[in-house]
């Protein structure tokens, strides 16, 4: 069995999204709760920047909620840096219980469903919180070139978002999470860094052939199946892997493929980043759950999981891509 | 889909980099530099430098242009414009000097600017030296039999 049905439902209730200039630009620019124009938000480097875009996300949420840091009893948080400094670093004063995670761009996936599972397991927890952040600037200094560095890319690389998103989760809300799947993790044969949408799309696929061979449903009962950031490239190759195991998906979204505009913006195959799905999750899609357009979507954030050592020592980039199942209450 | 046939179909759909595109833009910016070294060249000149002072002058201006043009966060957008045309000549190297020279700053000047400043450039420098060294070797051993 994968699938993991709560024995008490979970309820997202609140979340805040924020994000940088060029997020901003994008087509959902105007439905991100905050976003800075220099990117900064205030700090004084790029990695102080990331914890700062995911404080002033909580700090949202929980204003828009109309709630103190100490009604949040377990924080569930994860970035792109190493040893998550930038949630460490940005969350620390909120002393909330802390729960540092890792899952590449799939962190949103892993921090929803330990959110839930913690509320299902304990009655104990009044209200819980899960937030992720990408910094596109951090991200370029730890796994790429330097900001400034002047150099064309393959057609087929992604833009790290910046951008973060936070969720606040208890007992009741607009947003039911019922059913959650970790993913498993798959090596799909791919070690090119410029291409981590083939790297991730394999770990999708099987997260969602496995998702509806066990729990017996279609992926018309959907309104949306959402995939973190597999952009352009992944996306194709996701679709051609579920023709072949004879699931076609009609209502696929790909957050990476929705946070930037392709003619106006030069992010090649698209988005990525843990944050561009949970500010895009955040601001578009728990919106439409919540107004009762959507009913029931699948959020399948989707991971390359590596490190500079290990791509530069030609090691394959392997994939995961968890699964959390939000019905809207409405 | 086993993971030959995958890699295979990954290979089939990655677009490749437009190369036509790319070397036409190489061609005309690379060659503007170019031209724009010329004409610095030939106002030294005038000025009434040797040709080898003027020469020397005019490398240190397009590294100099370079430099600032990545300090003020421009040079990045000229060259995912230009690719090539930027990268060959000297104004490349100056780039890929200066932008982990900026970037490495926030960790302070030993660890940050000291340690990391040839990140970039450092294989180019050690490799074009010891290619001299053996090219050197070579034509020595070689001049001994002419």
């Amino acid at each position: 069995m994968s699938i993991i049905k709560l024995k008490n439902p979970a309820y997202i209730f609140e979340s805040a999204s924020a994000v940088g200039c060029e997020e901003h630009k994008g087509p959902l620019g105007d439905k991100f709760d905050f976003h800075d124009e220099k990117d900064k938000f205030g700090a004084k480097t790029w990695e102080m920047a990331e914890g700062e875009l995911g404080r002033t996300a909580l700090a949202l949420a929980l204003s828009k909620a109309k709630l103190r840091p100490d009604d949040i009893d377990v924080l569930f948080a994860g970035d792109l840096q190493n040893q998550c400094v930038a949630s460490s670093g940005g969350l620390y004063s909120f002393k909330i219980p802390y729960v540092g995670l890792y899952g590449a761009c799939s962190t949103l996936g892993e921090g929803l469903m330990s959110a839930s599972l913690a509320l299902s397991a304990s009655e104990d927890l009044r209200r819980v919180a899960a937030v992720t952040t990408s910094h596109n600037c951090a991200a370029e200094r730890q796994f790429r070139l330097p900001i400034e560095y002047g150099g064309q890319r393959p057609p087929s690389a992604q833009w790290t978002a910046t951008a973060g998103g936070a969720f606040l989760l208890g007992r009741d809300g607009y947003a039911k999470i019922e059913r959650v799947m970790p993913g498993t993790i798959i090596d799909g044969g791919i070690a090119d860094a410029n291409n981590m949408g083939a790297a991730m799309a394999p770990a999708a696929a099987d997260t969602i052939v496995k998702y509806f061979r066990e729990s017996g449903e279609h992926p018309d009962d959907f309104d949306a199946i959402i995939t973190g950031d597999l952009a352009k490239e992944g996306s194709y190759l996701l679709e051609t892997i579920l023709e072949k195991n004879n699931i076609v998906l009609k209502n696929h979204y790909d957050c990476g493929m929705m946070i930037y505009d392709y003619k106006k913006q030069d992010v090649h195959s698209g988005g990525s980043g843990c944050g561009c799905s949970a500010s895009v999750f955040s601001a578009h899609f728990l919106p439409l759950l919540r107004s009762g357009e959507f009913k029931r979507v699948l959020l399948i954030p989707t991971g390359a999981l590596m490190s500079t050592g290990s791509i530069q020592q030609g090691n394959n980039i392997l994939g995961i891509a968890p699964l959390v199942c939000v019905e809207g209450v409405k | 889909m086993d993971k030959e046939e995958y890699k295979e179909l990954v290979k089939r759909r990655e677009r490749r980099s437009p190369s036509p595109k790319n070397c036409l833009r190489a061609f005309w910016t690379g060659g503007l530099i170019c031209v724009i070294g010329q004409l610095l060249t030939e106002l030294f000149l005038t000025l009434g430098m040797s040709e080898k002072s003027a020469s020397t002058t005019t490398t240190v201006a397009l590294i100099f242009a370079a430099a600032l043009l990545t300090g003020i966060g421009i040079f990045d957008r000229i060259a995912r414009y230009a690719g090539a045309g930027t990268l060959v000549p000297v104004t490349g190297f100056a780039n890929s000097v200066v932008s982990p020279a900026i970037d490495t700053k926030s960790e302070g000047l030993i660890l940050g600017v000291g340690a990391k400043i040839f990140t970039v450039a450092g294989p180019v420098l050690l490799y074009a030296t010891l290619s001299g060294a053996v090219y050197g070797v070579i034509y020595y051993i070689v001049s001994l039999f002419l």
